[in-house]
């Protein structure tokens, strides 16, 4: 369904991401981790062409996301996204933020548009919370709903950008929840996060990142099961990480 | 009109244009030196514990600043004549616009000044004035000798563009027929018959002054040599 | 100093000495009328203008950010009444002639008005763009990537996400230049146009009461101050996000 091959991009002289390929079929769920700044939120963001490459190429169900034939912002309303800091929008109520590019991008009528935001407003658990501002909601209840936002465009794949790093660690989990909900339903997930608890439960793949390339690519069981075998920047990284 | 005409035309007419732009300029240095320290007096008056000074200089700013500077300069020269010549026994007649307008200015700008120095002051860390109170310092000593220069370091740059704001609006003393580079300009061309050239080419002095000057304050800024502070 | 000053504040219900039906205070309403047209009409144009060039600035593409950088760049860097002039004196000069004749047969207070409203406008533009710009710049940049997640394009994630936020960012700026536009339609009167520190100027010559004529039209500024501000307050709590404070 996703298919990166041979991505490459620099920021003036800086090298951000050197030859990644990898790809992601209908159903899996691939995290990816990596020390900070290797490059694994970057190609998060090359997926739906938020951060344009210089070299290779992106295809989601065969569209290409590099081309510049393809209508962008149609690819992207297939393409779900959380980010890291939610990005709900300030001026509009829970509910608003969740219909709104169901009414200007696919054109929804408003109620249809708000039966559906709000059916993905009680799957995550903020039925009650529809006329609220974001400013209102703490950060656990604020990235659910950027997560029913996303869910609300009905997406073939979902793509999530360290969604829980900028959240108080009691809200970590009643994000992690809906998110392995969403993994045992079937979605299809590319998950950038820390979470190796994540990973472990739901994970099929993992790709490990450092210093803008790929470094690991394997399934989830090789990749905790047989630690032995993985590289020493992965074995460093992993160590570190499962301290706390 | 051909460009040489225009060229001989103002090499004509360069001495008053010159002469004028001193004008201008010496109106801006009076207002810069004393408005900023007008306004720093100002400012510490605004923050001091003792409520009528802070009343005083709240109103002031308020009020010079829902103003136009039009009225405040027309103010000024119907005032000031009057005040001199019952102060000094000046006769009325002698030429005061210049004095007037410079009066005019450094009092309005200083409430400009003000807003920009207390924001500068109130960035400083409380615990600088603290600090300086517990060596034994006094309070306006513990402001002249160690907040104020930092404030003021720190606002450095805002005080400059407010500078050049100033040197700009120093072309609204037209309305008190005082000869500044703009009335100048202006004077020529009523003379010569050339008000497209010369409202052009005022137009074109007033702009690269301004923006080599902007570009001047950008360099110090950038140049790291004033870090904000607080 | 007042010594010799003798005060009357009754002059202002006097009949003017012209002979027109009118009183002095009659001429000061007719200046305020004319400046609150000028200002209001100026400010129209200032926000319409600022708003495109400041979200020009913001563009991912140079040349029309370039465009916004240049437009700030002059009007921001010449005297308002030099631009005032240009308008006024120079603007009809190069026009094409028939154009130009058209406007100097208009009657002189609408080409006083035309061009002051053209000028103030063009003039506040500029700072209204730099408001609108730092407005966007300083909304978080995820929030530009979230919208054009959702599949919203460039044009929509400006007109239904960056613009409300950005707006609300810059209101309180935003009053003190609607302030402004007041005080600087005064620098109309210098090109003739009968505005309130005009009128003000003109009952100076006409009664020999400065003090009365400066004072009334004085206390007129401040009272437009006040209504500005009163008016921008309530504006300001009526888009109030709930529980937002400044740009996150």
């Amino acid at each position: 369904m996703i298919e990166v091959c041979n991505v490459s991009k620099q920021y003036g002289s800086f090298q951000v991401l050197t030859d990644c390929s990898t790809d992601v079929a209908k159903g899996e769920v691939v995290v990816v981790c990596g020390p900070s700044g290797s490059g694994k939120s970057t190609l998060i963001k090359t997926i739906n062409g938020l951060e344009p490459v210089n070299k290779g190429d992106i295809r989601i169900n065969g569209t290409s996301v590099c081309s510049p034939k393809t209508n962008l912002s149609q690819l992207r309303s297939k393409v779900g996204m959380v980010f890291q800091n939610f990005e709900l929008f300030p001026h509009l109520s829970i509910i608003d933020n969740l219909t709104i590019a169901q009414i200007k991008v696919l054109g929804r009528k408003r109620n249809e548009a708000e039966d559906k935001g709000r059916m993905y407003l009680d799957r995550v658990g903020l039925k009650d919370q529809a006329a609220k501002y974001p400013a209102q909601l703490s950060g656990g209840q604020q990235q659910r709903a950027a997560i029913a936002r996303a869910l609300s465009m009905d997406p073939i794949c979902m793509l999530f950008d360290e969604p829980t790093s900028a959240l108080d660690p009691e809200m970590v989990n009643e994000v992690l929840d809906v998110m392995v909900q969403l993994a045992r339903e079937g979605t299809t997930m590319m998950c950038v996060t820390h979470e190796m608890g994540f990973a472990r439960k739901v994970a099929d793949r993992v790709i490990f990142m450092d210093g803008g390339k790929i470094i690991e690519d394997t399934s989830k069981d090789e990749f905790f099961g047989n630690i032995d075998a993985r590289t020493d920047r992965a074995k460093q990284f992993l160590s570190r990480i499962l301290q706390h | 009109m051909t460009v040489i005409d225009l060229f001989s035309d103002l090499a004509r007419s360069l001495p008053s244009l010159a002469a004028g732009m001193v004008t201008s300029l010496k109106i801006t240095a009076v207002a810069v030196v004393f408005g900023i320290i007008w306004g720093a007096v100002l400012a510490i008056m605004r923050l001091s514990s003792v409520k009528p000074l802070a009343w005083f200089a709240q109103g002031y700013v308020t009020l010079l600043r829902s103003i136009p500077l039009i009225m405040v300069l027309l103010w000024f020269f119907l005032m000031v004549p009057q005040l001199i010549q019952s102060l000094f026994g000046v006769s009325p007649r002698t030429d005061i616009r210049l004095v007037s307008a410079m009066v005019a200015y450094s009092l309005f700008e200083a409430a400009y000044y003000s807003e920009i120095i207390r924001a500068g002051i109130q960035a400083v860390s409380r615990g600088q004035l603290s600090a300086a109170n517990a060596l034994g310092m006094p309070y306006l000593m513990a402001m002249r000798l160690i907040v104020l220069p930092q404030a003021l370091r720190a606002t450095i740059p805002a005080l400059l563009t407010q500078g050049i704001v100033l040197f700009q609006d120093t072309s609204l003393v037209y309305v008190i027929g005082l000869a500044d580079f703009f009335r100048s300009a202006k004077n020529i061309a009523d003379r010569d018959g050339n008000t497209v050239e010369m409202i052009l080419f005022a137009g074109g002095v007033y702009l690269v002054i301004s923006l080599l000057a902007s570009a001047g304050v950008r360099a110090l800024q950038t140049g790291g040599k004033y870090v904000k502070v607080g | 100093m007042f010594k010799n000053y003798s005060w009357d504040w009754g002059v202002f219900l006097q009949p003017v000495s012209t002979g027109e039906p009118a009183t002095y205070l009659g001429w000061l309403l007719a200046g305020l009328y004319n400046t609150v047209v000028l200002a209001l009409s100026a400010s129209m144009i200032a926000l319409a203008v600022g708003v495109v060039m400041g979200v020009l600035r913001t563009l991912p593409n140079q040349r029309l950010a370039a465009l916004g950088t240049t437009y700030v760049g002059i009007f921001r860097n010449i005297p308002v009444i030099v631009q005032l002039f240009a308008w006024y004196f120079v603007l009809p000069e190069l026009l094409p002639s028939d154009v130009g004749t058209w406007f100097k047969q208009l009657p002189a207070a609408t080409q006083m008005m035309t061009s002051a409203i053209l000028c103030l406008g063009l003039y506040m533009g500029a700072r209204v763009c730099e408001l609108i710009r730092s407005g966007i710049e300083t909304l978080p940049k995820g929030q530009r990537s979230a919208a054009l997640a959702l599949g919203l394009t460039l044009p929509q994630a400006y007109r239904y996400v960056l613009l409300p936020v950005a707006f609300r960012v810059a209101l309180p700026p935003l009053t003190s230049e609607m302030i402004n536009v007041f005080k600087n339609s005064a620098v109309a009167s210098t090109i003739g146009l009968l505005e309130l520190s005009a009128q003000a100027q003109q009952l100076v010559d006409y009664t020999a009461h400065p003090y009365e004529s400066f004072a009334v039209a004085t206390g007129v500024y401040i009272l437009i101050n006040l209504t500005v501000v009163l008016v921008m307050r309530q504006v300001e709590a009526s888009v109030r996000l709930p529980g937002y404070i400044g740009g996150r």
